[in-house]
């Protein structure tokens, strides 16, 4: 279980070029959900889930998992109980090292690391289950460079790395934007198949409403920093983009304007 | 042509300077942290193990404080980066002038001779093998034994967990790797190595001196893009025989400048000839990938 409660950020504080990105978000994400977030650019969304990874640090609020309080510790002392997978398919993984240096990397995910060999033959059985789950191929090719892979491969290898070790929350921000409709509809079927077989928690951010109804148990619209709403259950079935749209001018008597979130 | 002295001693100091390599291996290309400190901690392992010799310590003691003695001024470039935010080059930079008046503290003047004293050669004297080829073969222990140690090191966890701090810091830390741990025990392993070959140097020059560090940084680095040329660092091993390669093609490449008399070159041409075999080492393998790219293009 996650829980952040009252978080507030505000980014180049005293300077004119000040900017509240949190303002008071609170969301709290039980064992088993899988909540898929919303919102336009600027709502918040990457800061909310730097802020749970630990890559920025809250100005003021609370943010624990699994009853641990982990609002000032720093991002590899929160690894352990927080597994990510980046926007960007380049970040996820080591490119100048091998498939199998990166999934040994991350099976220590939050663990000591002493001076045995890294890659040891006892994951290999492990990493080649995993990695044939995944229809590429991979599992013949453990010994070469993650450079060779393309965006796509590497973001499904990020998934399998971040799901390689048990977390409290695995945080998913808009993995498949930078990638091409199929490939991205690829990387988001292997997302909902590897978090329903693990029973994983997880936070998905996405840019596509369409999406955020399609996958995941529970959604959540962010707006200037806070929830505006949060839908799951018997409310969240059958739901539309259309009647999301109409939900969030009536809580707030706005229109959305932004193209991107209509769209895709 | 080169002398067999001129060609061992060559190749004696190309041994020394491939321990240089293999710690400016290790910041650069590891750790991506372009560290000058080299300049100070070399002559600071001379300073420390000359000191230590005098002072009647084992030289091997000696030889293993100067070790000590460089990590602890790698680590305090590292820390200079990574607690107090300064630039990783401006850090070192700061290091590397500080040790210079350390270096002169350490031995009280600016240079200590060794002459007649016991260093680490002196038992292998007794070998029988020509004068000249002793260094040669104690220096390519020592060098065989730090490579395999380094190679080890980074097929460790903690190596692997260093290597992603340098290719991937964001992605090391989602990983849960402290990357500032890692950024000072890397930098402080480089300077350990180069603490070490600047205190075999003293003892095979058979003298320490303050100024003996200028331009190490520029040596390494020829060595390291040198060997790079030569072999392809595809892997850890293949770019640690590189740094070694590429050291020793390098001093044997100055010892022919410096012997071919119609090139009309002296010794202090060194630091010249130094900067144009990096340019050489640096611009060649571009030119060479662009010619080979006009020769090979296919007719659209």
């Amino acid at each position: 279980m996650i829980s952040a409660t009252d978080l507030r950020l505000t980014f180049g504080k005293g300077t004119p070029l000040e900017n509240p990105a949190l303002r008071g978000m609170s969301l709290t994400v039980n064992q088993g959900e899988f909540v898929t977030v919303i919102g336009s650019n600027g709502a918040g969304k990457s800061t909310f889930l730097n802020a749970l990874a630990g890559e920025t640090l809250v100005d003021s609020g609370t943010i624990v998992v699994d009853n641990v309080n982990v609002t000032k510790l720093p991002t590899h002392k929160r690894a352990g109980r927080v597994a990510r997978v980046f926007q960007d398919p380049l970040a996820g993984t080591c490119e100048g090292l091998s498939i199998e240096e990166n999934l040994s990397l991350a099976i220590k995910r939050g663990q000591f690391r002493g001076l045995g060999t890294a890659v040891k033959k006892q994951y290999m059985d492990k990493f080649r289950e995993s990695l044939s789950s995944l229809n590429l191929g991979l599992e013949n090719r453990l010994g070469d460079k993650m450079g060779l892979l393309s965006g796509g491969q590497r973001q499904a290898v990020s998934l399998l790395m971040a799901s390689l070790t048990p977390s409290a929350i695995l945080l998913l921000d808009e993995h498949t934007a930078a990638l091409d409709p199929k490939t991205a509809a690829f990387v988001l079927e292997l997302t909902t198949k590897i978090i329903n077989e693990q029973k994983l928690t997880a936070l998905m951010v996405t840019h596509s409403m369409k999406q955020a109804l399609e996958v995941g148990t529970r959604t959540v619209m962010l707006h200037q920093g806070q929830v505006v709403f949060d839908i799951a259950g018997k409310d969240r079935e059958g739901l539309e983009v259309k009647d999301l749209l109409e939900l969030f001018e009536k809580q707030r008597g706005l229109t959305v304007d932004d193209d991107s979130l209509l769209l895709g | 042509m080169l002398s067999e002295i001129a060609f061992y001693g060559a190749v004696e100091t190309g041994l020394i300077y491939g321990l240089v390599a293999f710690g400016i291996y290790l910041s650069f290309r590891v750790l991506d942290f372009p560290d000058l400190t080299v300049d100070g901690s070399f002559p600071l392992g001379a300073a420390v193990a000359a000191v230590l010799i005098m002072e009647g310590w084992n030289p091997w003691l000696a030889t293993g404080s100067a070790v000590l003695a460089g990590m602890a001024a790698g680590a305090v470039t590292a820390i200079l980066n990574v607690k107090l935010n300064i630039l990783n080059l401006l850090a070192s930079i700061l290091t590397m002038i500080a040790l210079y008046s350390i270096n002169l503290r350490v031995m009280g003047r600016p240079n200590i001779a060794l002459l007649g004293e016991e260093t680490v050669l002196t038992p292998w004297y007794s070998l029988d093998i020509a004068y000249h080829q002793v260094p040669v073969l104690l220096f390519a222990i020592v060098i065989v034994v730090a490579l395999i140690l380094l190679w080890r090191f980074m097929k460790s966890e903690t190596g692997l967990a260093m290597r992603a701090t340098g290719a991937n810091a964001r992605m090391a830390r989602a990983q849960g790797i402290a990357t500032g741990a890692m950024i000072i025990l890397g930098v402080a392993v480089s300077n350990g190595l180069v603490g070490l070959a600047g205190a075999l140097f003293a003892q095979s020059q058979g003298a320490a001196d303050v100024t003996m560090g200028v331009g190490v940084i520029v040596i390494g680095l020829a060595s390291l893009i040198g060997g790079e040329a030569v072999i392809t660092p595809s892997t850890v091993v293949r770019a640690l025989i590189a740094c070694v390669v590429g050291a020793i093609i390098y001093r044997l490449a100055i010892a022919f400048a410096l012997n071919a008399d119609f090139l009309g070159l002296q010794a202090q041409d060194l630091n010249l000839i130094t900067a144009v075999l990096v340019t050489l080492a640096i611009v060649l393998p571009g030119v060479r990938t662009s010619l080979v790219n006009k020769l090979t293009r296919k007719k659209a």
